[in-house]
């Protein structure tokens, strides 16, 4: 069956949306499952009644969207909610977060594995300072491709000239940040206009549909292919009779190719040898790469254990108690402590932390950096300095997003207080 | 192909579900999977067995067993559990009726759905178990778009939606008091449609329930009902044989049954594909009020 084939062979893109309440990003999301067919009929009446009982005009996409009942009580989101659709070409999973100021840890939270970030601005307010904090944290986190829709296109007539004031004032805006390809659509999400099809009513606009450039847009290898990292997730060790003296490590590449036969070095101890064979339960794979799950077996007997890593001879991480990160702020209870004691999370790895400094914290509306005595409070993104307790196996965040980020835990709540980028 | 670096939805989804797997083995003491004979719990087996291999799964299934079974659904569970090599344990709600823990419900709606969450508490108390792996996924059902992977629950079994954690990148935080445990979501990602195609896939074997065969069914507000032992039916009601298979395995009360003549995988996928109902249209339990599944989740279930 061909449909079936080309299922089976479907790739994933998984992307982020931000917006707040009134700027139509609910209406969207609920268009594009609307018009993918992925809502069925038993939600559809759902918010059909819901729409009649709160005498909305038109049947209220953005119901779909709305999570819990406390949430919707309030008519908020509070959270990552996360949506999947599905297309002949794509897979789709959003992280759909709500984009007011005071929501900007989950903002971070559905950015660190997004591919693409859709930042919505309501054509008849253009570019304004939410409109730079959500483009900020898609830079900072590494979305390499932003696509800027301009809503409710409808509201001023679908006039071009509106579209390309705040795709001109947005261009200016972007320089200041690290975003590979920005892509600009007008739309309207209410009437579908350029969302899954071209818009008769936007005849000046040439370029693709956002939905057509969803499914289509390049996303190349998300991560790294060229520094070899493999952290130790979980030894394999059968103790049956057939598998009497196996010994694997299991983990999750994150980062570069691990063949057989290849000369690796498994840190922090600096002990060299050989991958003898990369396994899966279905047989030796000949090069495995990131994101795949696999056992590693090495020729030598090695003490390595949860936590190590396995990297190449002459491609290492840093191994280093020292770290500079831009860090985000997470908890609502006290602000992040300079001279206080975390618990620090990175790859497989868990070491007790002292944040020694809060450099800065910069303003994430104007991107202006405040030094001097200055803390981190709930949803506040500055630079940090850390010293572990024990060295951390670590790349930049720019050249690896799964070794180069970690999140704080509170000790003493066990709740996951922050997030950190590693320069 | 080997050379593009790039991996298939579903390879993406099998690697990401191993290492939650691996993950919940590493950060937890005495962890369980919880097995119902349904395909997500098989899915959920199935990654289990490639995430340790050639090792066992080092985690316990537990099956919380309401009595009201289709017969075909244990016997599966026994074969299933038994070629994997894996450790079965089962908590049954008639004990928890019997030791008087909860109360049977009364009428011809009666179900044990609900009373199952205090049988499965219990079990993982008395198991001493600090971590649950269930097949549930955030496409089910609104009250899971935002379910974590890891997802916390207080010394009462209960999940307050605000005392979550974020999960940014790899990094997995299953740090708890005594007494708290985490509930673990491998699959997470998955539709279900991406469950119906790694069953075809990987050649995994389901339960004969998921294809059409005939059976005594009666309709009871819109929802087909299997004829058992358990359903008490109403005066009106009368039974009536039709091709019939079931979106989902649940407890024979409540769990509803399509129309259909889908008779193999390939034919139940195209059905699924084309399908105007969520899979969980069918069961009477989400139907008793907005936020059933919101609320059933904050009290420990599934």
């Amino acid at each position: 069956m061909e449909t079936l084939d080309g299922y089976l062979d479907m790739d994933l893109l998984r992307f982020t949306t931000a917006g707040s309440v009134d700027d139509g990003k609910s209406t969207l999301i609920g268009r594009l499952m609307f018009d993918t067919k992925t809502i069925f009929e038993d939600q559809l009446e759902s918010i059909e009644r819901t729409s009649r009982q709160r005498g909305d005009e038109n049947v209220n996409l953005a119901l779909l969207t709305d999570g819990l009942r406390s949430e919707r009580e309030q008519g908020i989101t509070i959270d990552v909610a996360y949506r999947y659709f599905a297309t002949p070409k794509r897979k789709f999973i959003i992280a759909d977060t709500p984009g007011h100021i005071q929501y900007t840890r989950n903002m971070v939270t559905g950015a660190s594995t997004a591919n693409l970030a859709i930042i919505l601005v309501d054509a008849r307010k253009g570019v304004i300072e939410q409109t730079c904090r959500h483009s900020f944290i898609a830079s900072l986190l590494r979305i390499e491709h932003v696509v800027l829709c301009v809503n409710k296109m409808d509201l001023v007539d679908y006039a071009q000239e509106r579209f390309e004031e705040i795709v001109a004032a947005f261009k200016a805006f972007a320089t200041r940040l690290q975003i590979k390809e920005i892509t600009f659509v007008p739309i309207s999400a209410l009437h579908g206009d350029n969302v899954v099809n071209r818009s008769a009513n936007m005849p000046w606009y040439e370029g693709p549909s956002l939905l057509y450039h969803l499914e289509n847009v390049y996303i190349g290898p998300d991560s790294n292919h060229v520094d070899a990292r493999f952290p130790v997730q979980w030894v394999i060790r059968p103790h049956s009779r057939e598998h009497h003296d196996y010994r694997g490590y299991a983990g999750r590449v994150h980062g570069g190719v691990f063949r057989a036969g290849d000369e690796v070095v498994v840190l922090p101890s600096g002990f060299t040898t050989r991958i003898r064979s990369v396994e899966r339960f279905e047989g030796p794979v000949e090069e495995a790469f990131s994101p795949m799950s696999v056992v590693i077996r090495l020729e030598d007997d090695i003490d390595v254990s949860r936590g190590d890593m396995i990297a190449k001879p002459n491609n290492q991480p840093r191994v280093e108690q020292e770290l500079d990160a831009m860090f985000c702020w997470f908890s609502p209870e006290r602000p992040l402590e300079p001279g206080r004691k975390y618990l620090l999370r990175h790859t497989t790895r868990s070491v007790r932390a002292l944040v020694r400094e809060v450099r800065y914290k910069v303003d994430i509306n104007t991107l202006h950096k405040e030094e001097g005595d200055v803390q981190l409070g709930l949803n506040d993104i500055g630079r940090i300095h850390v010293r572990t307790a024990e060295p951390l196996l670590y790349d930049s965040y720019r050249r690896n997003r799964l070794t180069g980020g970690f999140v704080l835990v509170d000790e003493g709540t066990n709740r996951t207080v922050g997030a950190g980028m590693i320069r | 192909m080997t050379q593009s670096y790039q991996l298939s939805h579903l390879d993406q989804l099998e690697s990401e579900g191993i290492f939650v797997l691996r993950e919940t083995a590493a950060q937890f003491e005495r962890p369980c999977i919880l097995f119902s004979g349904g395909k997500d719990s098989i899915v959920v087996a199935r990654l289990a067995q490639k995430a340790f291999w050639p090792a066992r799964p080092p985690l316990t299934f537990l099956h919380v067993d309401t009595g009201h079974n289709f017969p075909e659904t244990i016997e599966f569970r026994d074969r299933f559990l038994g070629d994997l090599g894996a450790q079965l344990q089962v908590a049954l709600v008639q004990d928890s009726i019997d030791r008087g823990r909860v109360v049977e419900e009364k009428g011809p709606n009666a179900s044990r759905n609900g009373l199952q969450t205090v049988t499965l508490l219990d079990a993982l108390e008395e198991g001493r178990f600090d971590a649950a792996v269930g097949g549930a996924r955030r496409d089910e059902e609104k009250a899971r778009a935002k379910e974590r992977f890891f997802s916390h629950r207080d010394e009462f079994g209960q999940w307050d939606p605000k005392n979550q954690r974020p999960e940014l990148w790899n990094l997995f935080n299953g740090r708890k008091q005594t007494g708290e445990h985490f509930r673990v979501f491998p699959l997470s990602n998955w539709t279900e449609m991406d469950v119906w195609q790694y069953i075809l896939r990987e050649e995994i074997p389901i339960p004969a329930l998921y294809f059409a065969h005939e059976r005594e069914v009666i309709e009871r507000e819109g929802v087909l009902l299997a004829v058992t032992e358990f359903l008490t039916l109403r005066e009106e009601e009368r039974t009536e044989r039709r091709t019939v298979r079931f979106r989902t395995v649940g407890d024979a009360t409540c769990t509803g049954a399509v129309e259909s003549a889908a008779s193999t995988l390939e034919a139940v996928i195209e059905e699924v594909a084309s399908a105007r109902q969520t899979e969980r249209g069918g069961r009477a339990d989400d139907r008793r009020s907005e936020a059933a599944m919101e609320d059933r989740k904050r009290q420990g279930y599934f």
